[in-house]
């Protein structure tokens, strides 16, 4: 079916249209196209390729893999330049790029998730988790303080912003819709959710300051900070929920004589109930691993602190950046310590982040979408 | 450049689901054929399916043939882009592309095969599509302008013109009018009129008298119940199908008894 | 849940909102409401006020406190630092962010493009300090290697002077580019999923192929989205803190040799870095940089917004 000269009647056939010619020019459907393997066969060719520098010169893997990747990035588009034309080889070059990109972004997220296990769990251990660093020198130890400490500091940004963020997001929805001032509120919020941590600790800091004099630390301060990064995030995420809400079920309340705020608390919250709880609580692990506000404003310590409102309070982000930078001599056991509380902060926090979109997706309302 | 299309016991899928099933025709070249039936009976992705546009849904393929100049359509080799290239398609609602000129519009197709073209002949193509679809003197004197900013009507044939600018063979045309206005209707009814001399046409309609009117062949389809696939009825002339079909269930649609 | 709570009162109920009679309940509810809104307004200017109170000390604090010449001296270099590995993560994030998005909304089989979401919002679930673990003692050890051979084969490029350290600012910037990846990505797979089917469906009809139509129709409609997208990736960068803070072996001096032990420092990471110890005037000298970096990640984020806003009016659907 393939003519050998079709090419060139194509380029005919185009010029014979412009003329309108009246005779319908045979137009080759068929064109030639690389076999369905032809990625595969390329990237086999490619792996081949990039193991030759590895054997050959003794190269580490990742010189082999970027040799690879190149190969396969450069022979399939030429390739399909030779056969298909240079439109499908810019299409099959984006394609590889694409795919090129999503390995890219495995390899840290692979490493990074290896390293945090298997440096993390040769340190964990029922001591690891039931002491402090009190008087604890060289080997030994453990992370309970910071655990405490982050739960205490977390709990009060949540108890401060869930409150602050969810009335907010009420008030977006239900009393200000398109009213200026709303307008502004959505707009600063989403502005908000761009301050860095940072920031937020050093305004923790310089608001107690005021009350509590230079020098101030304490866990409460971590939680204001916390809170700040916190709130805009509930916000949007309810503020969300509660839009997903349709309107015919307040109409309906409204219809029966329900007064408005009983319609908001009494049928809008608990229809997106479970998209509110899914919010806060993805804001909670996002602000559980915050560091830098509570450097500034919660400090470290080695003992437990059960009170939030005096002294310092160690938590596990801190922690580990203090474990790991000032390990103390020798160095093997803070460091370790270290990888082990990240490891238990990454599964507190990733399982937040699980727990949350399970309930999301188990407890949503049948309306919405 | 029309080339007629047969198609031999074509299902169509979506996923699992047959959504029609057994269709068998003759498509002449240099005619306008249209399909006409109730709702969700699969005239459009029948339609969608004579230039593989149909598979652009995720799950969705197709089984059986569809013949145009002696080639198959969903033959191993054959390339759906080039098939797309050769079958033009007008949808539903008017879609230019937003931020694009009319000039631009019209170029869309022809500049994803030749990226630097003289300018003669640029100007050249963009005038011969758009008197072809009859929009020329209407927009002659600003075709730097967006192309949303003209009237549904209007968008629809520029529309019409973007899709004959790359010379195809065959034209599908998925309810061009059912978003426009009887004016804008007459206008694009009349240019189907005038196209048939060059394309081949295949138009899907819910307006029964846009069939009669347009069309020199009549595809009626239908579902068999609720749930089961769409399949095609009765295939006729058009002039018997409304004067006097050879089945029940025509004459009860085309009276408008049901549907 | 419908709404089938006894209704109290079976007086004439409009159907819309009862904005007639005012009860107690709703005066308060909408009270309390109102007052949580303002109360975010409130936080943010208290975030500018506080920061300015504490940080103006610095101004007219003596040199030999700040350990600068003035102020504007001892901020510049690190807001310097900051722009550069904040610029040079996004120069890397940017690109691969718009692909992986891509990935997710119009390259991988539907199956897959759930999954691969949720493994890239996997990446911002991961803590920053965890992120400074990793990069200090696993990428900065990897990455040495390659600028050594930077160093040997491009030595003459300013920027791979050397000597080839593998706690550099392009170490940093890495590490910063991870960050901001699953940012971008999540914004720019939420408006390429936007982009109407109708205009895609136009553009392979004119026979165009995958990537074609990509670059006709999804492009196109999301610019703004996109350039939106890359600055609030662009504002995580600048204000990261710990990652920078761990990996960086920062001397605080101006120079574009990206790969030496000599490098730029960042506010965020010299705040972290020298807080806990600092003490009396230079404490406000901490938060005076800190109300620098407040401004310009308050910009560019602001400019995001609006860029985002005006996009989404002028691209009215």
């Amino acid at each position: 079916m393939e003519t050998p000269t079709h090419l060139q009647e194509r380029r005919d056939a185009s010029d014979a249209a412009a003329a309108e010619a009246a005779s319908a020019p045979f137009v080759p459907l068929v064109r030639p196209q690389l076999p369905a393997q032809a990625p595969l066969l390329v990237a086999v060719l490619a792996v081949a390729v990039g193991a030759l520098p590895v054997v050959v010169l003794g190269w580490g893997p990742v010189g082999g893999v970027l040799v690879a990747a190149v190969a396969f990035l450069v022979a399939l588009p030429v390739w399909s330049n030779v056969v298909e034309g240079p439109r499908k080889a810019t299409d099959r070059l984006a394609t590889s790029l694409m795919w090129s990109a999503f390995a890219i972004a495995l390899v840290p997220l692979v490493s990074l998730l290896w390293q945090v296990v298997g440096n993390g769990f040769p340190a964990l251990s029922g001591e690891f988790f039931t002491f402090s660093m009190r008087n604890v020198v060289g080997e030994g130890g453990g992370i309970y303080h910071a655990l405490v400490g982050t739960l205490i500091v977390t709990a009060w940004a949540a108890a401060i912003s869930v409150p602050v963020g969810v009335m907010a997001a009420i008030y977006l929805v239900e009393y200000g819709r398109g009213s200026r001032t709303a307008r502004v509120i959505t707009f600063l919020v989403d502005v908000m959710t761009g301050i860095p941590s940072i920031v937020a600790g050093l305004f923790a800091y310089a608001l107690f300051v005021l009350f509590f004099g230079p020098g101030v630390r304490m866990g409460f301060g971590g939680s204001v900070a916390l809170a700040v990064l916190m709130v805009p995030i509930v916000v949007r995420s309810t503020e969300e929920m509660l839009k997903l809400v349709p309107d015919e079920l307040r109409e309906a309340s409204y219809a029966l004589g329900v007064a408005k705020w009983r319609t908001v608390t009494k049928v809008v919250l608990p229809t997106s109930m479970a998209g509110i709880v899914t919010g806060v609580m993805l804001a909670v692990a996002r602000v559980a691993g915050e560091t830098a506000p509570l450097l500034i404003i919660a400090g470290d310590t080695d003992s437990v602190n059960f009170n939030a409102f005096a002294e310092r309070m160690a938590t596990l982000p801190v922690f580990i950046y203090y474990s790991y930078m000032q390990p103390g001599i020798p160095p093997e056991f803070g460091r370790e310590r270290a990888w082990g509380a990240a490891l238990v902060l990454i599964a507190l926090v990733m399982g937040l982040n699980l727990v949350a979109r399970a309930v999301g997706r188990w407890f949503a309302p049948k309306t919405g979408r | 450049m029309a080339k007629s299309i047969d198609i031999s016991d074509l299902d169509i899928y979506y996923g699992d689901f047959l959504a029609v099933q057994g269709v068998n025709m003759t498509i002449r070249a240099r005619s306008v054929t249209a399909f006409i039936g109730p709702s969700g009976c699969g005239k459009s992705t029948f339609l969608r399916s004579l230039n593989r546009m149909h598979e652009v849904i995720p799950g969705a393929r197709v089984e059986g043939k569809v013949v145009v100049d002696g080639q198959s359509l969903y033959d191993p080799g054959v390339d759906p882009v080039e098939v797309r290239r050769q079958i033009g398609m007008v949808f539903q609602r008017p879609n230019p592309f937003p931020t694009m000129s009319i000039y631009e519009n019209v170029l869309a197709g022809n500049r994803l095969n030749s990226k630097k073209m003289k300018k003669a002949e640029a100007d050249d193509i963009v005038e011969r599509s758009l008197r072809g679809a009859n929009l020329w003197t209407e927009v002659k004197d600003r075709l730097s302008k967006p192309g949303m900013g003209l009237s549904g009507g209007q968008q629809q044939r520029l529309c019409i013109a973007r899709a004959i600018a790359v010379e195809p063979q065959v034209l599908l045309m998925d309810e061009p009018c059912s978003a426009l206005d009887p004016i804008s209707t007459a206008a694009i009814e009349d240019l189907i009129h005038e196209l048939k001399s060059d394309y081949t046409i295949v138009i899907v309609t819910h307006n029964m008298q846009q069939a009669a009117r347009v069309s020199d062949e009549t595809g009626f389809f239908n579902l068999k119940a609720t749930g089961e696939p769409g399949h095609l009825v009765e295939f006729n002339s058009t002039q018997k199908m409304f004067a006097n079909p050879d089945d029940p269930s025509t004459e009860a649609y085309i009276s408008g008894r049901f549907g | 849940m419908p709404p089938t709570t006894a209704p109290d009162a079976p007086s004439a109920a409009p159907v819309v909102a009862p904005t007639g009679v005012r009860r107690p309940g709703d005066l308060v509810f909408a009270g309390l409401a109102r007052a949580a809104g303002l109360l975010i307004l409130v936080a943010l200017a208290g975030v500018a006020i506080f920061l300015t109170l504490e940080g103006v000390p610095a101004i007219t604090a003596p040199s030999e406190r700040i350990g600068a010449d003035n102020i504007v001296v001892y901020v510049w270099p690190l807001l310097f630092g900051t722009l550069l590995a904040a610029t040079l993560a996004i120069l890397v994030a940017a690109p691969l962010s718009i692909a992986l998005a891509l990935v997710i909304s119009h390259y991988a089989p539907r199956r897959l493009a759930r999954p691969i979401g949720y493994l890239i919002d996997l990446l911002a679930a991961v803590p920053s300090v965890v992120y400074g673990l990793w990069g200090i003692q696993f990428l900065a050890p990897k990455v040495y290697p390659v600028y050594q051979w930077l160093v040997d084969n491009l030595g003459w490029l300013p920027f791979f002077e050397g000597p080839a350290n593998g706690r550099s600012i392009l170490t940093a910037s890495l590490v910063l580019a991870i960050m901001a990846m699953p940012i971008i990505t999540a914004i720019c797979r939420e408006i390429f999923a936007q982009t109407p089917t109708l205009h895609q469906e136009a553009a392979l009809a004119l026979g165009a192929t995958r990537w074609e139509m990509i670059r006709m129709t999804v492009f196109p409609y999301s610019r703004s989205g996109m350039i939106s997208a890359v600055m609030l990736g662009l504002g995580r960068a600048l204000g990261e803190t710990m990652a920078v803070a761990m990996v960086l072996s920062a001397t605080g001096v101006i120079t574009f040799n990206l790969i030496s032990s000599v490098n730029p420092s960042t506010i965020a990471a010299n705040i972290a870095l020298g807080f806990p110890e600092a003490s009396g005037v230079k404490v406000n000298v901490l938060i005076f940089s800190g109300l620098v970096l407040f401004v310009v990640t308050f910009v560019v984020n602001f400019l995001a917004r609006l860029i985002a806003a005006r996009g989404a009016v002028k691209g009215g659907r």
